[in-house]
């Protein structure tokens, strides 16, 4: 292949006070290519996306844009340069419309500085068009569930037609159907000339859509390789400089018998809903965003008053209208928004562990007793491997797989009879992936039964006894471990085909 | 002065010893003293009036009354809220005090057969019951406050500026607009006696001081405040009744601003319509000079007492060493500003590492 690289980056180093995030990495990205860059968390991709996105300056190295040497000083020099970023943190607004979103600062004007409306409008249903979106462009965002609003964050970068878009973690919230089209833009765009650099940590994406493979470890440049010519084992090998076994953890006991059921449940957002989970069971469930499985977990917790249904736990039927009645009941709730409602991000890692069990901390005439809280957060560190220098860390701080650790040992706490986890390992690398799934293992091994709610549908696959799919706020099929395959889930969860609904 | 030579040392140093300093200098309350004991030291060497027990005795009694209400106000920053009508509270709770001892409060008589209406006598109550009733009327705005704002959700600055607004009016109304002479001496003494050489408004705001700084510090029920202005809506995932406490918290803010109000009352021998004027905001950068923040999450009372102290050193020292009075408030506005920076700043740093 001649060298006709669209960006090259050269001896890349950029240290923060104690810190070397980035040490002499290169990358070179050629015209028309997926170029995947993977790590774990730490590994130093953000950072080189910030330095190539204009956002961070490197201490040195050099950056060649179609050749020639640039330096950029903020990302709207980079931009306007050709380079395009969709960050992982969203850049949208939400008071204002999916036009102004999507346009931001660029809207088409007329007569001076009026904005032109009609081509606002008309070029933004052209872009969501790309995606097969329905919605009217004056719609303002906040109306827009997670996974639309990447996908307005992603339509944002691709409307300024940039030579090199940057993609961080884009399917992170995006539903599988989201995530093929995305998928298919790419191709189109890649056809008409548009290189990519996509991070991710989801290794089966990286095989469909990259042309190349360059992994970062420490901040330093390890490989690159053709995706082609690499397999899953071995990128995790490169990753994280040694072999994992299986991440998904093999059952180690059977499931015990129906402890906690629910029936004919009804909320907004889902309807007569009904199934049962044994002991120690790993009950997974499927769907497409919208479908109305978070907003069950939040009618199960008392989050959101439900109309109908009943609840039994060991026989017993369970009132729960609060939070508090849940966690009373020692019903927990892990949230998919750990850092916008699941984690106290300014507190510290000890403040956040005891969050939801307040009361057992509590001594003598109220008051706190802080040296229990230390040896509970201490152990709570150990046993469940978080990282951090202290446990009077805040957890801001922390990375996004220690974040989630701390959230499961937040809720760890309560000693759950029964656990929801929603997106238990959004935006969490694969070496924190695989400790999640083994103490969601070790736990179902104590008889607690797990309700785990993911989009992600091979740790769906790989960790469930069973698995529930819902469409539109129903249950729309289920399947044993043995029936169940990726097909069969999607065509279910997207309610098409004939083998749907096809309830055992 | 004493900041920068700090900030150069850490830089350059960074022994253990330097370390065990550094946590000390994070603990914002060390900050504050080390500025008091310094702002002290440079005031009694240039002022010999200044380490007089009179003129500390009335530094203190002027930080009283502040202090009381601070503790209020930190509570709420804590969880994220804040209260502008703390300083008509003040006022209306004062007033009705002294209303209900001077004036008396309406009592009917009965309607008679040449005068079909209900008549009323105004019959003067015991100072105690008084009290209890300038104490009801605080604990109520402030209820009125935290329910529009937690439970129709109406913004707190909004909310808590219409009350300030509606307390003061409704002082203005019962008042006349005039002020309240003529208060019994046994009610006077709260405010004028002594005890042990120290004035009981001194007394009591330091017993209320060290009671909610245990509290806050301590207590499970308070400390729900640090979760609740740290993540709002983790805090209701994790099980803390969010309504109900921010409900709780503007009563509370009340009821200590109606506390302070009839201490000062108490201490000037009569309600005058103008009292409280401006106090919220003299609080709110006492509170924030103390280390709480707009954001919540953070504060603590001993922090916001501090802040109140030196404040109120600033404005001592500033007319002891005979500096016109009119650019007092110039001083107080660049002291809030310095801290709320060097804190920021100080941040921004450790964020990065």
């Amino acid at each position: 292949m001649p060298p006709d690289y669209v960006l090259e980056a050269r001896d890349i180093t950029k240290t923060f006070p104690g810190v070397r995030a980035l040490d002499g990495v290169h990358l070179e990205l050629a015209r028309g290519e997926v170029h995947a860059l993977v790590g774990e968390n730490g590994a130093g991709k953000t950072t080189l996306m910030h330095v190539l996105g204009g956002i961070f300056r490197p201490d040195s190295g050099t950056i060649l844009l179609e050749g020639r040497a640039v330096r950029f000083r903020s990302a709207h020099d980079a931009a306007r340069a050709g380079i395009g970023v969709v960050f992982q943190e969203l850049s949208l607004v939400e008071n204002l419309s999916v036009a102004e979103n999507i346009f931001a600062n660029r809207q088409a004007v007329r007569m001076g500085d009026f904005v032109d409306s009609g081509r606002l409008h008309a070029e933004t249903l052209e872009l969501l068009k790309r995606f097969s979106l329905d919605i009217s462009p004056s719609l303002p965002l906040k109306h827009l569930p997670p996974s639309q609003r990447q996908v307005i964050e992603i339509l944002k970068a691709i409307s300024q037609r940039p030579k090199v878009l940057i993609l961080d973690e884009p399917t992170s919230s995006l539903t599988a159907l989201d995530m093929q089209l995305l998928f298919r833009n790419m191709d189109q765009l890649k056809a008409e000339g548009t290189s990519f650099i996509y991070i991710s940590h989801h290794l089966p994406e990286i095989f469909q859509v990259a042309d190349r493979v360059t992994v970062l470890r420490d901040g330093r440049y390890v490989d690159t390789v053709r995706a082609s010519e690499a397999t899953e084992a071995s990128l995790i090998k490169l990753m994280v400089g040694r072999d994992l076994a299986n991440i998904y953890g093999e059952r180690r006991s059977s499931v015990g018998e129906e402890y906690f059921r629910v029936d004919g449940a009804a909320a907004t957002g889902f309807n007569d809903v009904t199934f049962s989970l044994g002991r120690g069971e790993i009950l997974g469930v499927a769907g497409l965003v919208g479908a109305g499985r978070t907003e069950l977990a939040r009618g199960l917790v008392g989050l959101e008053p439900m109309r109908a249904g009943t609840v039994t736990l060991d026989g017993r039927r369970l009132a729960i209208r609060s939070p508090a009645d849940a966690i009373g009941q020692r019903v927990a709730y892990l949230t998919e928004d750990r850092k916008d409602q699941g984690l106290f991000l300014r507190m510290t890692v000890r403040e956040n562990m005891i969050a939801p069990s307040l009361r057992a901390f509590a001594g003598r005439l109220g008051l706190m007793d802080e040296g229990r809280i230390d040896a509970h957060a201490e152990s709570g560190r150990r046993r469940f491997g978080i990282v951090t220098p202290s446990i009077r860390q805040q957890v801001r701080n922390l990375s996004g797989g220690n974040q989630q650790k701390v959230l499961v040992a937040m809720w760890m706490g309560i000693r759950p009879r029964v656990l929801i986890v929603d997106e238990p390992t959004r935006g969490v690398d694969v070496g924190a992936r695989s400790e999640i799934y083994a103490l969601l293992r070790e736990l179902a091994a104590t008889g607690v039964g797990i309700v785990m709610i993911s989009s992600d549908l091979l740790e769906i696959l790989g960790l469930s006894d069973r698995v529930l799919v819902m469409r539109g706020g129903r249950i729309a099929g289920e399947y044993t471990r043995a029936q169940a395959t990726e097909e069969k889930v999607i065509a279910c969860a997207s309610g098409v085909g004939q083998e749907c609904c096809a309830t055992e | 002065m004493t900041k920068s030579e700090w900030r150069m040392n850490d830089e350059t140093t960074m022994t253990k010893a330097w370390a065990t300093v550094r946590r000390l200098v994070d603990f914002r309350e060390f900050m504050i003293i080390l500025i008091i004991l310094a702002a002290a030291g440079i005031m009694s060497v240039s002022s010999p009036d200044f380490a007089t027990p009179d003129n500390l005795s009335v530094l203190l009694l002027a930080v009283s009354t502040q202090a009381i209400v601070a503790i209020g106000m930190t509570v709420l920053l804590v969880s994220g809220g804040f209260d502008l009508s703390v300083g008509s509270v003040v006022g209306l709770a004062g007033a009705v005090t002294a209303l209900c001892m001077v004036q008396g409060v309406p009592v009917p008589t009965g309607a008679s057969a040449e005068y079909p209406f209900v008549q009323f006598e105004w019959i003067a109550v015991h100072p105690a019951a008084a009290i209890a009733a300038g104490l009801a009327v605080g604990a109520l705005v402030g209820l009125a406050n935290g329910f529009i704002i937690a439970r129709i959700g109406i913004n707190p600055f909004i909310t808590t500026l219409a009350m300030m607004w509606i307390a003061r009016g409704a002082l203005e109304v019962i008042t006349r607009g005039t002020n309240v002479y003529g208060l019994p001496d046994s009610f006077k003494c709260i405010g004028q006696g002594k005890f042990c050489a120290v004035q009981f408004p001194i007394l009591i705001s330091l017993v209320l001081i060290v009671i909610g700084d245990i509290l806050l510090r301590k207590s499970r029920f308070f400390r729900q405040n640090y979760y609740i202005g740290g993540n709002e809506k983790a805090a209701a995932l994790s099980g803390i009744n969010v309504g109900r406490m921010k409900i709780f918290n503007y009563a509370l803010t009340g009821f200590l601003a109606a506390v302070a109000g009839i201490v000062m009352t108490a201490r000037f021998g009569s309600a005058s319509v103008t009292m409280g004027t401006g106090l919220e905001l003299q609080v709110i950068s006492a509170v924030i000079i103390g280390g709480a923040s707009l954001q919540g999450g953070e504060g603590t009372v001993l922090g916001s007492f501090l802040g109140c102290i030196l404040m109120a050193l600033i404005v001592t020292s500033l007319n002891l060493l005979g500096v016109d009075i009119y650019w007092q408030r110039l001083i107080i506005g660049a002291t809030l500003l310095a801290a709320v920076m060097i804190d920021t700043i100080g941040k921004k740093r450790k964020g990065i590492l």
